[in-house]
């Protein structure tokens, strides 16, 4: 982890040293829109996440979520507006699509391991075709974050074999063996069984300790109170309100966020 | 003739005229898999291609070479194709109409196995930044070939027992020599008991192949596949091997 720190710190080096420049942010979103036909997934969607900044996205079904963060490594194309990840632009252009998927890591709401493979497998996968690493390399670095997520003992097994918790502790490695510097979490808690929920989540505050960027959908409100510097609320596609997690909690300003509130806390 | 002669069929059965025309058939039905699984698979990818001219191309040739019957198109190709100035040999009628018939099925076959792999499985790819063609070979593939075993097993049967149409362009294979036999002794059914034991031996080894194929790749969705790890080296590089 030692070396991932130094990346992110290296990287910031970089931009101070240019003190002409204000540091980039992790992502920037301008009027975004998304259609699917004549609904509208996302309405002039804008926002911005500073480097190390941990958002935390909820709002009630269907309104955008898992929209908003899969326009972010383009595994959705956004139809209009503009959207910056560390610099660079996701104009529909491959090479920045490459770009913008190098850096940032996702993890899904049901996993998506690659079931023929082992947890090994699964983890070295990328890091030998995608950064050319060697297997001896790649073995090293998996065994490195799935020590991390504390299951380096399940390396050899397939996905499979593993709990729901374990699989998505998984998918964190997998995700963090190409040293993303932003993660996007989608509901990463939402398919486990409660008592699994925890153990996700504390290698989720682990990672955010480290000073790693994160979006993270969720409706696990301890888990947004704790972690969150902000949190951004969704309705009908767009952002309704964005604010720290105590005033958030505490007086939410729309009416919308305050009748979903009262809804997932009881 | 009002008896059947057991000595008589195993007599056929061990005859080495007849044996050859066995040759032919296995021969007949490897190649057609070999070439119908290569077009199949170009037919598969054009049909799932966004390009309206490729997918509209791939889904009259599907529904064309499965509308219709297969002695049609081995007919046509041996003896209507030669009114166009277009001659093949023999063989090579019989190679083509059963690699153009089988490609559509296969076509389906495959199409479909891409088909029940999830988006999900595609879309973690693509988060890691794998390549199409990685994302195609490692990730996909492997999952959906899984999936064909199965219905892949079952058309190749049906191939297996399909080139006996061949005999009807006179190709020289089971069925066909069985009919030479046939007309040249008289003993209808001693021949056929010979020919028949041949199709079943045949259909019986490649389902036993089959179902190791199937043991062998783990037949269960993929998802709830619980094989223990010490096999899958050995499965992935075979899915691998054959992709
Ligand atoms: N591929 C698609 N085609 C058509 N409509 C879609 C598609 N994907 C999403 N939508 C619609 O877009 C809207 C937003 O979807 P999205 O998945 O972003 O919501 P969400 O906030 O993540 O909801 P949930 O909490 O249920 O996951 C939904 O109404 C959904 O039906
Ligand atoms: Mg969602």
């Amino acid at each position: 982890m030692s070396e991932m720190s130094m990346n992110i710190a290296g990287g910031a080096e970089g931009v101070a040293a240019q003190p002409q420049l204000r540091e980039v942010p992790a992502v920037r979103m301008e009027a975004v829109y998304k259609h699917y036909g004549d609904f509208t997934a996302l309405n002039e969607v804008d926002l911005k996440v500073a480097k190390g900044e941990k958002i935390v996205v909820c709002g009630p079904s269907g309104s955008g979520k898992s929209t908003l963060i899969r326009c972010i490594n383009h595994i959705e194309k956004h139809d209009e507006g503009l959207i910056y990840v560390n610099g660079i632009e996701l104009d529909h252009q491959r090479k920045n699509i490459d770009a913008v998927r190098r850096d940032t890591g996702m993890v899904f709401q049901s996993f998506n391991l690659f079931p023929h493979m082992t947890v090994l497998e699964n983890c070295i996968l990328a890091p030998m075709t995608v950064s050319g690493m060697s297997q001896a390399e790649a073995k090293d670095l998996a065994m490195h974050f799935l020590t991390k997520v504390r299951i380096p003992d399940q390396a050899e097994k397939f996905p499979g074999q593993l709990s729901g918790g374990q699989q998505q502790r998984v998918a964190i490695a997998r995700a963090l063996c190409m040293r993303p510097k932003i993660m996007l979490f989608d509901e990463p808690t939402s398919a486990l069984d409660p008592e699994m929920v925890k153990e996700v989540l504390e290698t989720m505050k682990k990672l955010a300790e480290e000073g790693m960027t994160m979006l993270c959908v969720t409706h696990e409100m301890g888990f947004a109170r704790e972690v969150a510097d902000r949190i951004v609320f969704m309705n009908e596609g767009k952002v309704v309100e964005q604010a720290a997690p105590e005033e958030f909690f505490k007086n939410p300003k729309s009416e919308r966020a305050r009748t979903f509130l009262d809804q997932i806390i009881h | 003739m009002s008896h059947f002669s057991p000595t008589a069929a195993v007599n056929y059965f061990f005859n080495y005229f007849l044996m050859k025309g066995v040759l032919v058939t296995i021969g007949l039905t490897v190649a057609a898999v070999i070439g119908g699984l290569i077009l199949g698979m170009g037919i598969a990818l054009m049909r799932m291609s966004s390009n309206p001219v490729l997918s509209g191309f791939s889904r009259f040739y599907i529904w064309f070479f499965r509308g219709t019957p297969l002695l049609i198109q081995l007919v046509v190709i041996y003896s209507g194709l030669p009114q166009l100035g277009i001659k093949f040999s023999v063989i090579t009628c019989a190679l083509v109409g059963l690699i153009l018939n089988e490609a559509a099925y296969l076509a389906e076959i495959v199409r479909s196995g891409f088909m029940a792999v999830s988006a999900g499985q595609r879309e973690a790819a693509w988060a890691l930044s794998l390549s199409p063609w990685t994302t195609f070979r490692r990730v996909t593939l492997p999952q959906a070939f899984r999936l064909m075993i199965p219905p892949l097993g079952n058309s190749i049967n049906s191939l297996l027992k399909a080139t006996s149409l061949a005999s009807v362009i006179s190709v020289e294979e089971l069925m066909r020599r069985s009919d030479m036999l046939m007309q040249e002794h008289f003993q209808i059914l001693e021949v056929y008991a010979a020919a028949t034991a041949y199709y079943l031996i045949l259909t019986s080894v490649w389902d036993a192949v089959q179902r190791r194929l199937e043991k062998h790749f783990g037949r269960s969705s993929a998802a709830k596949s619980r094989r223990v790890a010490a096999s899958a080296p050995v499965a992935q590089t075979s899915v691998e091997a054959r992709a």
